[in-house]
């Protein structure tokens, strides 16, 4: 925190100056080290994966340098309209969403065909940060701060557990207790709530899970008791990930997954494909640089003065880290198979735009740190 | 404000270094996880990678050539072009089948039979649309096959015989292997694997397979070949490339005689046992058998009343006739009950109890000794013989000339003959009667019980030339062969061999008109040795003389004698033995005669001073290295 700048830069220039480069370094390194792995995965081809991968993360990057440049008091104005537009858009994909993959995720609007729930995940954190930035400290635990949050992040998950997307929802869910407890929630409060949630949880494993579901969870139990089925994919993710050894096989001689032995391995599987090729001090590292990355965002958080800023900061980091544990988790078979990608790595163009447009608000957030938008600031406020 | 400011502050930063702090136990959970993988379990992991990753494909072996004896291929293998069917590229194998149509004959009962296979089979491994196909047909469609998804071209390799009918016996053919037959090798469930099924090709099947080899293939996860990995493979092991003694051209000239006449006859090296000719009558194409004979085909060659698919040289047997006289008159002079100059009466007939015993010629043949017996063929006289002689030593004679006995030529199947040299024993254990003496005397001219294949005559003749107990074989032998003597009187066997020859070259010899009136050997400057037989199918009963039956060409085919001849040369310097029976040939000594004597003859003319034909001796079976004929 450089005592000379007190104030938060106001021209674009200083704004630039003001820019995190380590933050921004480690997000275009692991998003190189995509390239590089989905330029090995077609065993030395930049089509058709590498090549748009690396277009996105150039634009993606750039994204994130602009949304940085926007002050925080224009993201806390747009927070309540995209909020409840992407509220919105939820339901209309209960009413018109083009069914992928068995589940209700993407709605077609002309050519553009998007998923609400990946709009929400950044809408959620914007409207709950602006939430507790408007609420006097003294009333984050009482009733009326509770129902509120309880409600925002509450809705948006109903609806994305109807599509189905269990993952999704549970992810919103995590990403706003996390916003709720770094907004200042009392210890009694959070006790509550957790034996609250351990209650709805059993009571929808028990009544209301699909059966996909089930098997899914079931399958991550036991893998090997159906090695061609459902289990297939966690075992032959194993099998390359074990082969891989302590330094790997080296870059683009992975067999496993060059044998399509492995399902999926441009997107959710990307991670066993480097600690095949690359073994476990590839996979270390890269764990490591999202590591550094979370680091930095926490630091980041800690120095900013706007509440906003803070919440939004952890907010997004921890739909971040959620993503990367959730990912790692599955392809090395500690969590069951749910479609979640590893951010930066894994190809997939709304996934990319989404995460670089988060990361950009963390940027953001640095750039404006001594920012101090009072209280109801909104976006001409 | 200030300190509120302040404290909120500080709790964020309790809270966010919480934080952190899950999330770093998380992300060391990740580690741990990685570490359990990777390091402590990698070498379990890397073993299921490896077995993820490749597989052995069996890879058939050549089979090993059969060559003659001059090294000339009568049954080798060509490369065959293939189409297959990948069904798991073909997308729709039907619709894949029907554009296929448009390029080569594909009837719609042929697609169904395909797509049932497909239907049968993963959807990775190719099946066979088409084998052995026409170069123009093949390159046609490999100019269209990006319009054709899932059709792969390949080269096979096929086993050709190319003379054909000329060692179609000897050879044998290959064919896919019968479910079930209790040979377990691998290489059975290769499609397009064959096995020899009948004559040489499944008596050295062993020596002829070969042992498959293992391709190491990469495979995805669905089965697919990837790549293949020769440099860690085990490559299939060729089978032996056998050369056999016989002479493809002594084959053409001897089916050639027979001139598609239901008949069979066997030529071989009396110093040697080597078996240069061995044709049955009419022959057969082996080469359609090989990639699956049509039925209507194969029924065409199986109810010919010929019965081309018979090897009647080997597996068939006949009365040997009056072939065997000189064997009856060599047992007589060995145990002393004749000698060279007793004649015997011949009136035409001799009585037997209430029977009569005919001789051949009705008018008969006046007093002869034995020479002249055999000479004229005096049944009458044989009768006598073989009277004195007993049953029991005229089959000792017979079976030390070689009848009644399996020779192991190294074509050996189950269905080879052994003949019949009858006993006294033999007739009451199998017929449940007693021997006659009427018996002993169709004994004595070759007819009743007795029965001998073709091959088993040729060694009699080899042996009665010899005196020697002359082998006979299709495998070379190395180097001098010398068999063991019979320990027969050797003016005994110069008297039968003397008589022989006069059946051939006096003008009273049974063989003398039919063989050109004693220029046998035409311009050849050497003479030869023979002997007529007929054996009796069917007796021309007294009603049918009576409504002008006289004549064998009276009586339908089936019912006429058959004809044989055994005969042997050159007389002065003894080398090749040959018997050739011609069925139903009517009177044996122009049917039988005339295709032995151009056999011989043959054989004579390449190696007249009776040395040994072709350049066997030096031959190492194995290498086969020396293409075209060495004729010399």
């Amino acid at each position: 925190m450089s005592v000379f700048n007190v104030s938060a830069p106001r021209d674009i220039r200083s704004k630039l100056y003001e820019i995190n480069w380590t933050f921004v370094l480690l997000v275009g390194l692991i998003g190189a080290i995509g390239v590089a792995m989905l330029y090995s995965v077609e065993s030395g081809s930049w089509d058709p994966y590498a090549i748009r991968h690396l277009i996105r993360l150039t634009a993606g990057l750039g994204l994130m340098v602009v949304v940085a440049m926007f002050p925080p008091r224009f993201w806390m104005g747009i927070a309540y309209p995209a909020y409840l537009g992407a509220l919105i858009l939820l339901v209309g994909v209960e009413v018109m969403g083009v069914t992928a993959g068995g589940a209700q995720r993407w709605i077609d609007i002309g050519p553009i065909r998007m998923q609400p729930s990946e709009i929400m995940k950044i809408a959620m954190v914007l409207a709950l940060a602006r939430y507790y930035h408007d609420l006097p400290e003294d009333r984050v635990s009482g009733l009326g701060g509770l129902i509120i949050p309880a409600i925002m992040i509450g809705a948006p998950m109903a609806l994305i557990l109807m599509q189905p997307d269990l993952g999704t929802s549970l992810l919103l869910a995590a990403t706003g207790a996390t916003i709720v407890f770094m907004a200042g929630l009392s210890w009694w409060v959070i006790m509550g709530a957790g034996i609250f949630a351990t209650g709805g949880a059993l009571i929808y494993l028990n009544f209301f899970i699909e059966p996909y579901q089930m098997a899914r969870i079931q399958t991550f139990l036991n893998p090997e008791e159906d090695p061609m089925g459902a289990g297939y994919q966690i075992l032959q993710s194993q099998i390359a990930l074990g082969s891989g050894g302590s330094t790997g096989k080296g870059f683009m001689q992975g067999t496993q997954a060059s044998l399509d032995f492995l399902p999926e391995k441009q997107t959710d599987f990307i991670f066993t494909i480097l600690g095949e090729e690359f073994g476990f001090v590839g996979g270390i590292a890269v764990l490591g640089f999202y590591a550094l990355l979370l680091a930095n965002c926490v630091l980041i958080a800690s120095s900013c003065k706007a509440t906003f800023l803070r919440l939004v900061v952890m907010g997004v980091a921890t739909t971040f880290a959620l993503y990367v544990f959730i990912n790692v988790g599955m392809v090395m078979g500690l969590l069951p198979v749910v479609g979640v990608p590893l951010p930066l790595i894994s190809y997939g163009g709304t996934v990319m735009m989404t995460v670089l447009f988060g990361l950009g608000l963390i940027l953001g957030a640095h750039v404006h740190r001594s920012a101090e938008p009072p209280k109801g600031a909104g976006l001409f406020g | 404000m200030r300190r509120d400011k302040q404290e909120s502050q500080a709790q964020f930063n309790r809270r966010a270094i919480l934080l952190a702090g899950v999330g770093g136990a998380a992300f060391a959970a990740l580690g741990a996880r990685l570490y359990s993988l990777q390091i402590l379990e990698q070498e379990r992991y890397r073993l299921a990678a490896a077995d993820n990753q490749f597989n052995f494909r069996l890879q058939p072996p050549t089979r090993g050539r059969l060559l003659d004896r001059f090294g000339e291929g009568i049954a080798v293998n060509r490369d065959s072009y293939r189409l297959l069917i990948v069904p798991e590229q073909a997308g729709d194998p039907r619709a894949a089948l029907e554009r296929l149509s448009a390029y080569m004959p594909l009837s719609e009962a042929r697609i169904e039979r395909l797509l049932r296979q497909i239907r049968r089979s993963p959807r990775f491994k190719p099946v066979t649309i088409a084998e052995d196909m026409d170069w123009e047909t093949f390159s046609r469609i490999n100019l269209q096959l990006p319009e054709l998804p899932g059709i792969t071209p390949d080269l096979g390799e096929v086993r050709t015989y190319p003379h054909g009918p000329l060692t179609a016996h000897v050879t044998g053919y290959v064919q896919a292997a019968p479910p079930g037959a209790g040979d377990t090798d691998p290489l059975l469930l290769h499609p397009g694997f064959r096995i020899g099924r009948t004559g040489v090709e499944a008596s050295l099947e062993d020596r002829l397979r070969g042992e498959a080899g293992q391709m190491k293939v990469e495979v995805n996860s669905s089965g697919r070949v990837l790549r293949e990995m020769p440099q860690e493979s085990n490559p299939p092991v060729a089978g032996e490339d056998v050369r056999l003694t016989i002479d493809v051209r002594s084959q053409r000239v001897a089916l050639e005689a027979l001139d598609g006449q239901a008949a069979s006859a066997v030529a071989l090296d009396m110093l040697t046992g080597e078996i240069l000719t061995l044709v049955s009558s009419p022959s057969f194409d082996p080469n359609p058998f090989v990639l699956g004979i049509g039925q209507s085909a194969f029924s065409a060659l199986n109810t010919n009343p010929y019965r081309p698919l018979f090897n009647k040289a080997t597996t068939g047997i006949y009365a040997p006739a009056s072939t065997i006289k000189g064997a009856v008159a060599l047992a007589a002079l060995e145990q002393g009950v004749t000698d060279p100059e007793e004649r015997i009466l011949c009136t035409g007939s001799v009585g037997l109890g209430n029977r009569r015993f005919h001789c051949w010629r009705p008018r008969g043949h006046g007093t002869v000794n034995l020479h002249d017996a055999i000479k004229g063929s005096c049944d009458v006289y044989f009768y006598e013989i073989a009277r004195r002689l007993g049953i029991e030593n005229l089959g000792e004679m017979a079976r030390r000339l070689g009848l009644g006995e399996l020779h192991d030529i190294g074509m050996n199947l189950p269905d080879s003959a052994d003949g019949l040299v009858p006993s006294e024993r033999w007739k009451l254990t199998v017929r449940g009667e007693r021997w006659s003496t009427g018996d002993t005397y169709n004994a004595g001219i070759g007819q009743g019980f007795m029965l001998a294949s073709p091959l088993q005559l040729a060694v009699m003749t080899a042996r009665l030339a010899t005196g020697r107990v002359v082998e006979p074989t299709l495998l070379p032998r190395e180097g001098a062969v010398s068999f063991a003597s019979m320990g027969i009187n050797q003016a005994n066997l110069d008297a039968i061999g003397q008589a022989h020859r006069a059946v051939v070259h006096d003008p009273r010899g049974t063989a003398y008109w039919v063989l050109d009136a004693g220029r046998a050997l035409g311009d050849l400057d050497a003479e030869m040795a023979g002997k007529t037989g007929t054996a009796q199918v069917y007796s021309i009963s007294a009603e049918e003389r009576a409504a002008g039956v006289r004549d064998q060409e009276d009586l339908p085919w089936r019912l006429r004698n058959h004809g044989l001849f055994i005969a042997y040369g050159p007389f002065e310097n003894p080398r090749y033995a040959v018997a050739v029976v011609v069925e139903h040939g009517g009177g044996g000594s122009s049917s039988a005669a005339r295709p032995a004597r151009d056999i011989l003859r043959d054989l004579v003319r390449r190696d007249p001073a009776g040395q040994r034909l072709g350049p066997l001796a030096s031959a190492n079976a194995t290498t086969g290295a020396s293409a075209g004929n060495g004729e010399g």
